[in-house]
């Protein structure tokens, strides 16, 4: 059993707070991925659950144990380090083996451990090169290697693909998930990268500020954006989040005014993906930008003070300077509350039906 | 016939231009002061009377058969095989010590720096007076404790050894720099890697710090075999290598024959032994230790 649990989790620095009150769980055999933009405190909290950082309150379990004071070796952990941390002195062998020597396991299983290891991650070739002669994706492979033969069900990765170049991170996100599945490991993984985190995840936890934004499935964070926040975070293009003003609200007919008769303030997420080019009904818009990716063609239109952004397939007749009337179907509005950024549940809910 | 330089010549031609001034500036002070050593060490010392003569190796057959000689030797052997390892596994230790978050960092960092700020006539001066029989800080602390008086720097049992004691309090600290430079060097990436994997601190230690410090520790023991060869100024101050040439070392010795005993074409003979023997001593460490070395 491996599942890890964090209660009540804070972190500060002095007067810096880092972690607010995280709380999670992460099942058995499950890839649970971190996301955020860069100081939301996803590596903190790696690191916290790798005992790499002490707590300031809050408890970390491991497995129905509680960690929260035990050093790291004592966790039963593996961690993938985001530069890898390979003993630049010592050959692939020595630096797969580095800790069950450290641990005196003993040499005849070290060595079957090692072979299994290498076999499944190519590197047999390589077992008596040093690091610095081998690509960057060997090397990333050697770190797993090395979080492979520790045999615990613990894995930890803080952005283990980041120094990789875009082809070779999508072998290795694939390579990744393949192995936790086969292996059976419950596994975190720190990544800044939304295209990453929804690839590979079982479940997402979107972070912002040290705080959780959104726990949940990709589809979960997809669908149901709990923030305006997690909207615009999840998805690429990402979500367009508008205030609704009196362009929007009269381009579109079949938009029931939402909240007559309420006060409060609210957004409107669309997604790219989402908005249509039709012929005649709909919120006026000035394109501003197209830029073509081949399967897809994005175009930014500016609608009085807004910016759309909108995606259509393959290529389109569209140019800048071009007037367009954009349009799209109530099932797909988000709406979140103005004030705080909160999904509104029942509002919306009340729309789509 | 017109010369026409290809540009690989032209290149070649560059380049020597470039190196030109350091070829010359080292051949004048370096280069040529040993050839010419080396022609000196051939000769007689030349006299009013007596105008110098060659004589072959007249001189280094004389060496051979110096008692002396061979007690300074014997001297700075045991001083440099005592110093540079000791001095060396100090400086290490002290920079591990304060290369982590402690109180007062900067201040430890301060004092295990300062005696090699200290000029070696000014610590020489200072320890001669740790030294003195009677009322020396070290008589003094031994004779509290109920011990006997001694004359530290004029037994000739103890002579060389107070001397030792002393360079590795100033040497130290030079060299706990460069480790300390080095250590700064490794990412805190790979012990959070040996903490997970679950290297207590010895073994991190020995299985990592210490192979990937091997670049620092050759530089520095080369300068510490260097230093225990060349560095004489405090035997001046403090024992002038007595008694009975006790605490005497080469280059001292050469000293005392080029400007006490004016006898240049011996103390030219000395020099190229000294010269010999940290040319050997510095090739051997590079060919043994370069193998075994990882540079980054």
């Amino acid at each position: 059993m491996s599942k890890i649990i964090l209660n009540d989790v804070c972190k500060s620095w002095g007067k810096i707070e880092a972690l607010n009150n995280i709380n999670f769980e992460c099942e058995n055999g499950e890839l649970l991925v971190l996301l955020g933009p860069s100081g939301c405190g996803k590596s903190t909290t790696l690191r916290l659950i790798a005992g790499l950082e002490t707590l300031t309150s809050g408890t970390v379990e491991i497995g129905d144990r509680d960690v929260s004071n035990l050093p790291p070796v004592k966790r039963n952990i593996s961690m993938v380090f985001q530069n890898y941390a390979l003993f630049p002195h010592l050959n692939v062998g020595e630096n797969i083996l580095f800790g069950l020597k450290a641990r005196k396991v003993p040499k005849n299983e070290q060595k079957k451990r090692l072979e299994n290891a290498a076999t499944l991650l190519g590197l047999a070739d390589f077992i008596d090169r040093k690091p610095a002669q081998l690509s960057g994706g060997q090397r990333q492979r050697i770190a797993l290697g090395r979080a492979i033969v520790a045999q615990v069900s613990v894995c930890l990765m803080d952005e283990p693909l980041s120094n990789l170049d875009a082809k070779l991170r999508q072998e290795m996100r694939q390579e990744i998930r393949s192995l936790q599945q086969r292996l059976k490991m419950t596994m975190i993984y720190v990544t800044h990268d939304q295209v990453e985190a929804m690839t590979i995840a079982d479940k997402i936890i979107l972070m912002k500020e040290g705080c959780i934004e959104q726990h949940g499935t990709p589809e979960d964070l997809y669908d149901r954006p709990a923030t305006a926040f997690t909207g615009s975070f999840i998805g690429n293009p990402p979500m367009n989040i508008l205030t609704p003003d009196d362009l929007i609200l009269d381009g579109l007919p079949s938009f029931p005014t939402p909240l007559a008769g309420s006060t409060i303030r609210y957004l409107l997420g669309i997604r790219p993906e989402n908005i249509e080019i039709s012929g005649e009904s709909g919120i006026e818009g000035l394109v501003v930008a197209i830029e073509y990716l081949g399967a897809d063609t994005l175009i930014v239109c500016r609608s009085g003070e807004q910016l759309i952004t909108l995606t259509v397939k393959g290529k389109t007749g569209v140019s800048v300077g071009d007037h367009l009337r954009l349009n799209w179907k109530p099932e797909h509005i988000h709406l979140f509350n103005g004030e705080d950024g909160r999904r509104i549940e029942g509002l919306a809910g009340g729309l789509i039906s | 016939m017109k010369l026409i330089f290809q540009p690989r010549y032209w290149n070649h031609i560059n380049g020597w231009l470039l190196v030109l001034p350091a070829v010359f500036m080292i051949s004048l002070f370096t280069h040529f002061p040993i050839g010419s050593n080396v022609f000196h060490s051939l000769f007689s010392m030349g006299t009013a009377t007596r105008p110098e003569a060659f004589i072959g190796l007249e001189n280094y057959k004389y060496l051979m058969d110096d008692d002396i000689f061979w007690k300074v030797l014997s001297n700075n052997l045991v001083y440099s095989l005592c110093t540079v390892p000791i001095s060396i596994a100090i400086a290490l230790c002290m920079a591990l010590l304060i290369n982590r978050n402690i109180r007062g960092r900067s201040l430890v960092r301060m004092a295990f720096f300062t005696p090699t700020v200290l000029p070696m006539i000014a610590v020489a001066n200072i320890w001669l007076f740790f030294y003195t029989p009677e009322y020396g800080l070290f008589d003094q602390i031994f004779t509290v404790f109920g011990g006997d008086s001694h004359n530290w720097l004029g037994n000739p049992d103890s002579a060389l050894y107070c001397l030792i004691v002393m360079v590795i309090w100033k040497e130290s600290g030079f060299f706990m720099v460069f480790y300390l430079a080095a250590l700064q060097q490794l990412s805190p990436e790979l012990k959070e890697a040996g903490l997970v994997e679950g290297s207590g601190s010895w073994y991190y230690f020995r299985r990592v710090t210490f192979p990937l410090l091997m670049p620092t520790t050759l530089f520095v023991m080369v300068n510490a075999v260097v230093n225990s060869f060349k560095l004489v100024d405090h035997l001046v101050i403090m024992t002038k290598g007595g008694p009975d040439n006790a605490s005497s070392l080469l280059l001292y010795y050469i000293y005392e024959n080029a400007f006490s005993f004016w006898d240049t074409s011996y103390a030219a003979t000395l020099t190229v032994i000294l010269v010999l023997i940290l040319a050997i001593i510095t090739v051997i460490q590079f060919v043994v230790v370069e193998k075994r070395i990882h540079y980054q």
